[in-house]
């Protein structure tokens, strides 16, 4: 016999707690240059992101926008490993992985505030963040589409055997729709150089992830029915990250095929700008609020000798920069209704009659 | 001057293609190591090697995925999905992905690709292998809708699809694979142009729209017509998007009658888009009602019976233009 849930019991959920701080990872063999790359990156998303949702409430960034605050770490790891001809996919909750492939700060500012200096000229928004040149080929809105894009691109590479690697993100929800299963199928069978990383924040949209998976692991335990291996990885431990997503470049890089990494992290904010996340047990946020991946890798930075004055001066000169993002952002010109027509087609008009 | 099958047609513009541009790649299932269930593309794995012609498993987000991806980064995909019904398992990346990302990026992404697709009926496979869903495509801004009624220009558009710098879903026609046509010699390649529309019958009584496998329908009542004394010209639309709208509004001017055929159901095909350009600029023109000859607005049948009274037939194309011309 089934049984079903009691009315009690229905969106109740037991707390997930972080894993301990690996404090080992501090041997791991990471250069110099590239730790300070990923604390200046993790500055970057905390201070930015923080701002953009000052800018919300003060109603100047309309529509949506969904934030990486907590979920920093992942996106610095891998923007310190991936080489610059790389490609990122990211999803909606895109600023993050946009930011960490050096693209500057006022026109994705200016972007989510609809202005004409934004990153799409205001044409995409918040969630659809884009800059060819950085290597950042999209932010998808509909989930699970751009793992498939992403081998259309990690087939280029294979084609013209240039060992650039197409690195998708995106969240546990993802896990449950048939492009995930479709692409990470499709990778392996045509050995692409796709990385995908899953960003599992315990939360698909309201809804806890352990309610709709029927595995602990939502990435990492359905690895093995496509031949890939199980890859569990700290995700607010940017230095943890950095070390799984150099070895999955590195095989992409050598035609060993694609990895599926699934990074565990958390989610400061609900899931969106509408969403106060009040469905998240209390001792749940408290546990990952001590767990915070900014605090924990200054922490890591002083232990390895790094100086408080070195780290002040990335974090002061990142508060500037997000200063200054602001301010061109909110100085920024409406778009020019002329846009509405332009860059439908690759002649860059809208005509689709004589 | 050839014979062709326009399914040797498809082979021929592939193999053409693939010729043409070392970027061209083409993927799909079954198309490499079996030639296609239709038997449009065999020869081409031999011909041109598994790096460029590559079978994928039945995963047509990942197949449409991976041709968006292959094309933003350089390569000319060409993606064939089977049966064009199945365009609905991976509509999110055709109509949500590749159609709007140009737009969205404010023109940093190009998608040069074609998406090949087997549409239409008469095959007596039901209605979930048998539809026109040209209409489907027809209303989503950014793609290229493009479905050839013959061999030639099923070479010839195929060529200017792949060359195009836009994403192009190429409707082929299930009815017309088996069907001969002559393919005039000419030296060098077969590229058409996108966008243009042909008369393929000249007549001064009525106009007649039609596309795919209404057209040699069309053909056939214009021909029967014309021993009654009706003169009925025939264009053959060619392409959805872009429209050639001119081709349409300066036939009406000189018959004075319209009458699209189209395959698709009643409600929002694009026989109704062209009644409303019509209506809208050339309504002094008109001598009479449009008429929109369709597909009732049901599913299709399986019996082959049904199926035949279900599609627009010559017979049917016969009787409205009578109809029309009479009143």
């Amino acid at each position: 016999m089934t049984t079903m849930p009691s009315y009690e019991e229905y969106g109740k959920h037991t707390p997930v707690f972080p894993p301990p701080v690996d404090e080992t990872n501090a041997d791991l063999d990471i250069t110099p240059e590239a730790r300070l790359r990923m604390y200046e990156i993790q500055q970057q998303v905390r201070l930015f992101e923080t701002r953009a949702y000052d800018l919300f409430l003060k109603g100047l960034v309309k529509g949506t926008s969904h934030l990486s605050l907590g979920q920093e770490a992942i996106a610095a790891g891998f923007g310190a490993a991936m080489r610059s001809d790389d490609w990122t996919f990211a999803t909606y909750r895109g600023h993050a992985h946009t930011i960490a492939r050096g693209v500057p700060l006022t026109p994705i500012m200016a972007e989510l505030l609809g202005r004409e200096n934004g990153l799409m000229g205001g044409k995409g928004g918040s969630m659809h963040l884009t800059s060819v040149e950085h290597g950042v080929m999209g932010s998808y809105a509909i989930i699970g589409a751009h793992l498939c894009v992403a081998n259309g691109a990690a087939w280029t590479s294979q084609f013209n055997d240039t060992g650039q690697v197409a690195v998708a993100f995106f969240g546990d929800g993802t896990t449950n729709i048939g492009a995930f299963h479709e692409a990470v199928n499709f990778a392996k069978v045509w050995n692409l150089p796709t990385v995908f990383v899953c960003e599992n924040n315990l939360y698909m949209e309201y809804t806890p992830i352990a309610d709709v998976v029927p595995v602990t692991n939502p990435a990492a335990d359905r690895a093995s029915a496509y031949g890939l291996e199980s890859i569990l990885v700290d995700g607010n431990d940017a230095d943890a990250v950095y070390v799984a997503a150099s070895a999955a470049l590195d095989k992409a890089r050598a035609g060993g095929g694609p990895s599926l990494i699934e990074a565990q992290t958390y989610r400061h904010h609900g899931h969106s700008r509408a969403d106060p996340g009040s469905y998240r047990p209390k001792e749940e946020i408290e546990a990952w609020m001590q767990r915070d991946p900014i605090p924990m890798y200054h922490q890591r930075m002083l232990q390895l000798g790094v100086g408080e004055e070195a780290l002040t001066t990335i974090s002061q000169a990142v508060a500037a920069d997000v200063q200054k993002a602001t301010e061109d952002a909110t100085d920024g010109a409406l778009p020019s209704l002329d846009v509405i027509y332009t860059d439908v087609w690759a002649d860059g008009g809208w005509a689709w009659r004589n | 001057m050839a014979q062709l099958t326009y399914r040797d047609a498809i082979s021929v513009g592939l193999a053409q293609e693939l010729a043409h541009d070392p970027n061209v790649v083409f993927l799909g299932e079954d198309v490499a190591g079996a030639g296609g269930v239709f038997k449009a593309t065999p020869g081409l794995l031999e011909q041109f090697g598994p790096k460029r012609v590559r079978d994928a498993p039945i995963s047509e987000q990942a197949i449409l995925g991976a041709a968006m991806g292959a094309a933003m980064t350089g390569l000319r995909p060409i993606a064939e999905i089977m049966f064009s019904d199945f365009l609905a398992v991976c509509w999110d990346i055709v109509a949500n992905e590749i159609a709007k990302s140009r737009y969205m990026t404010n023109g940093q992404m190009s998608f040069p690709l074609v998406i090949r697709t087997a549409n239409g009926a008469g095959s007596r496979f039901g209605a979930q292998h048998s539809q026109s869903v040209e209409n489907w495509a027809m209303m989503i801004p950014g793609i290229k809708v493009v479905a050839p009624s013959n061999a030639e220009d099923a070479i010839g558009l195929l060529a200017a699809a792949v060359r195009d710098p836009d994403p192009v879903l190429f409707f082929e026609h299930k009815s017309i694979y088996p069907m001969k046509f002559d393919v005039p010699d000419r030296a060098g390649d077969i590229v058409d142009t996108l966008g243009k529309a042909k008369i393929v019958r000249e007549g001064s009584d009525a106009t007649i729209v039609a596309l795919a496998l209404m057209v040699p329908r069309a053909l056939e009542a214009a021909e029967q017509l014309a021993a009654e004394g009706i003169s009925v010209e025939v264009i053959d639309l060619r392409s959805l998007v872009p429209l050639d709208t001119k081709c349409i509004l300066k036939s009406v001017e000189k018959t004075s009658r319209l009458i699209t055929v189209e395959e698709n159901p009643r409600l929002c095909g694009w026989g109704a888009e062209i009644a409303s350009i019509v209506a809208d600029e050339a309504f002094w023109n008109l001598d009479g009602p449009i008429v929109r000859i369709t597909t009732p607005h049901v599913p299709l049948p399986s019996a082959a019976n049904l199926e035949d009274a279900t599609i627009p037939s010559v017979e049917r194309i016969a009787t409205e233009i009578r109809k029309a011309v009479q009143t």
